[in-house]
């Protein structure tokens, strides 16, 4: 193996992987050659989007299914990767709660730096991220041999890499002792699937909070006419009107979009946190005084149920 | 004592986010308005209910909060003990200062070492400063713990431990046998808030400040030479500053769209 391997972290897919784990490859391949690292078993059609991507090595459990127990076992599996792959220089995870825990149990293996909510990288491998609910933006660096970075989805363009990797299957055992002290995941349930893009990796949000009452139905017309995904405040997810998954905010989602559409929504600092790096926000709400205004791009006094259902129509008809 | 538990809860004191929080030129978070992160109640609530559920303290329940952190780091602590927490225990050295999640989890495992046989290590989901969420895993990890971690639900049941645990588009339910380290997230309760005989009773109770000698940490570990992460800058963002603001006269959502077709956003 080269002297510049960076192992990119990814969740076993159902079938292949989506846009957001393939930019994990694009963001590795920014610091050296990327080797993937995959938690499950991976497909014919997964490995040549691998290839694609650039990945010289496809490693994999071999001997446990990881995905029974929660982080502990992945991170000391990972840590024999990085031994077998050799001159690893970072490691690349998703910054999901579960990419992040295994990214922190990892480093302590590794004795490596961690740099979470990593949105861009730098060939010499100092990571731009912002802190304080997106009010600094700050460049960092591992000081360690190996890095381990946790990247944001839409920092990176999933693009191709320009030579295919040989994307070589390469299983990895899982260490005996592994599970010694695992937590073990004993029930799931999946919850309804809604059809529309991913929150975090969506080009446009429109979120609504307390001032729909309820009724999410102009925020789902609309972001379907956007081709978005629908978020919403706390107030709105404890009142059980919306999934918590769609929660943004401090204790929620952060999200980055191109647009971001905030209705029904006060604007408190805990929903700003997740917020407030989107490109353009508009901000729709009955109260002029609500300091959402403070930070949006275009904003509308007015009431959310006349608002976005005539915008929502209009988009419509300039299509038709 | 049969089922009783031996609680450590992590809290942090940190800026208090309703200020507009500085980093300096030094490129350190400015501490001067600083209050227990609200995201440590959720943890401190939860160990309050384990505790109480078993008969609390005259049951052999103990609560204890732990903090790492500067000299005013106590006034986190007090409030735990306001809101229930038995004793307090407060890390401090002036090493620590700068320490990232690697130099910190080292701190505090080597803290909850010293603190003798724990039940349960609970901590917040995040700190409201640092916001990595590293600490409790990379805790578990050092602590050679099973880790139950984002739980929106616990239950102890005999010696075990059961959380549930929200992904998106599935909910899992994890489960370890004690001792444990648990992150909890703010909706596993409602968090109770210092009453006046809280108020009175954390007059009595102990906090008991341990330096880095004490839990046998060498200066060179921890703080900034002991960090594995270095901060190369730190640069304000520039301030979102509101755009036009119309009020609707019956065609604002025609508007919307124009605007969203001037910015090429459709
Ligand atoms: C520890 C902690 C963590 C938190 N984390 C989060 C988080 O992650 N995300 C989050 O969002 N909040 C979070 N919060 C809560 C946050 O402080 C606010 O309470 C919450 O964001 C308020 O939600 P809201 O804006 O929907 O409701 P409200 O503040 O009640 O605002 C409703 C708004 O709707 C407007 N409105 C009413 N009717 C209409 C109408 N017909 N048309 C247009 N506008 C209308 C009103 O003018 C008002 O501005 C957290 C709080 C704490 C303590
Ligand atoms: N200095 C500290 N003292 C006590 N607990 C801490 C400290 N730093 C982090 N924690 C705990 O770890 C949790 C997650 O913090 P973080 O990993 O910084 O996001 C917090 O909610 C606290 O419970």
């Amino acid at each position: 193996m080269t002297a510049e391997t960076v192992l990119v972290v990814l969740d076993a897919p159902a079938e292949t992987f989506r846009k957001g784990q393939l930019e994990l490859l694009a963001a590795g391949r920014i610091l050296g050659s990327v080797s993937a690292a995959v938690t499950g078993p991976v497909s014919e059609a997964a490995r040549a989007q691998l290839a694609e991507h650039g990945a010289a090595a496809v490693y994999t459990p071999d001997g446990a299914d990881l995905g029974e127990y929660l982080v502990g076992p992945t991170a000391a599996w990972l840590a024999d990767v990085v031994a077998t792959a050799g001159g690893v220089r970072a490691v690349v995870l998703e910054n999901s709660p579960a990419g992040k825990e295994a990214a922190a149990r990892l480093a302590v293996r590794l004795g490596a730096g961690v740099i979470t909510d990593v949105v861009a990288i730098e060939a010499d491998g100092t990571a731009h991220k912002s802190v304080l609910a997106g009010s600094y933006e700050v460049r960092a660096r591992a000081t360690t041999g190996v890095a381990v970075l946790t990247v944001k989805p839409n920092s990176v363009e999933a693009t191709p890499a320009n030579a295919p990797g040989a994307a070589e299957a390469t299983p990895v055992r899982v260490p005996e002792g592994a599970f010694a002290t695992a937590a073990r995941v004993t029930g799931r349930t999946e919850k309804p699937v809604s059809g529309r893009p991913e929150l975090t990796e969506a080009r446009v949000v429109v979120a609504g909070g307390r001032g729909t009452d309820g009724d999410f139905g102009p925020i789902e017309e609309l972001a379907d006419a956007l081709g978005g995904a629908v978020g919403a405040s706390r107030a709105a997810a404890d009142a059980g009107w919306v999934s918590h998954d769609l929660q943004i905010g401090q204790t929620g989602k952060t999200v980055s979009p191109q647009l971001y559409i905030s209705a029904g929504i006060s604007g408190a600092i805990q929903q700003k946190a997740g917020m407030q790096t989107a490109k353009v926000i508009v901000a729709v709400n009955s109260d002029p005084e609500s300091p959402v205004f403070e930070i949006a791009d275009f904003g509308i006094v007015g009431d959310l149920f006349d608002v976005l259902p005539q915008a929502t129509a209009e988009i419509k008809r300039r299509r038709a | 004592m049969g089922d009783s538990l031996k609680i450590v809860v992590l809290v942090k004191h940190v800026p208090d986010a309703q200020f507009d929080r500085h980093i300096g030129a030094e490129r350190t978070l400015d501490r001067s308005e600083s209050i227990l992160s609200e995201l440590d109640e959720y943890p401190l609530e939860a160990a309050l209910q384990l505790s109480e559920a078993r008969g609390g303290e005259k049951a052999g329940n103990e609560v204890i909060a732990l903090t790492m952190g500067g000299p005013d780091a106590a006034n986190a602590l007090k409030k735990a003990l306001q809101i229930g927490a038995g004793s307090g225990v407060h890390l401090t050295d002036e090493a620590l200062a700068g320490s990232d999640a690697a130099a910190t989890s080292l701190a505090l495992a080597a803290a909850i070492r010293h603190l003798g046989d724990v039940d349960l290590v609970i901590a917040g989901m995040a700190s409201t400063d640092g916001e990595t969420s590293l600490v409790p895993a990379q805790l578990a990890e050092r602590l050679g713990l099973p880790q139950l971690t984002f739980a929106s639900s616990l239950e102890v049941d005999g010696r075990t431990a059961r959380i549930q645990r929200d992904g998106d588009g599935h909910s899992e339910t994890v489960e370890a046998a004690l001792p444990a380290v648990v992150s909890v997230t703010d909706q596993i309760n409602e968090p109770r808030y210092p009453n006046f005989k809280g108020i009175l009773a954390a007059k009595k109770k102990k906090i008991r400040t341990l330096s880095l000698a004490e839990i046998g940490v060498d200066a060179g570990q921890v703080g900034a030479a002991g960090s594995l992460t270095w901060v190369a800058s730190a640069e304000p963002r520039p301030a979102r500053t509101a755009g036009t603001v119309i009020t609707d006269e019956g065609d604002a959502g025609v508007k919307l769209v124009d605007f969203l077709a001037a910015q090429k956003l459709i």
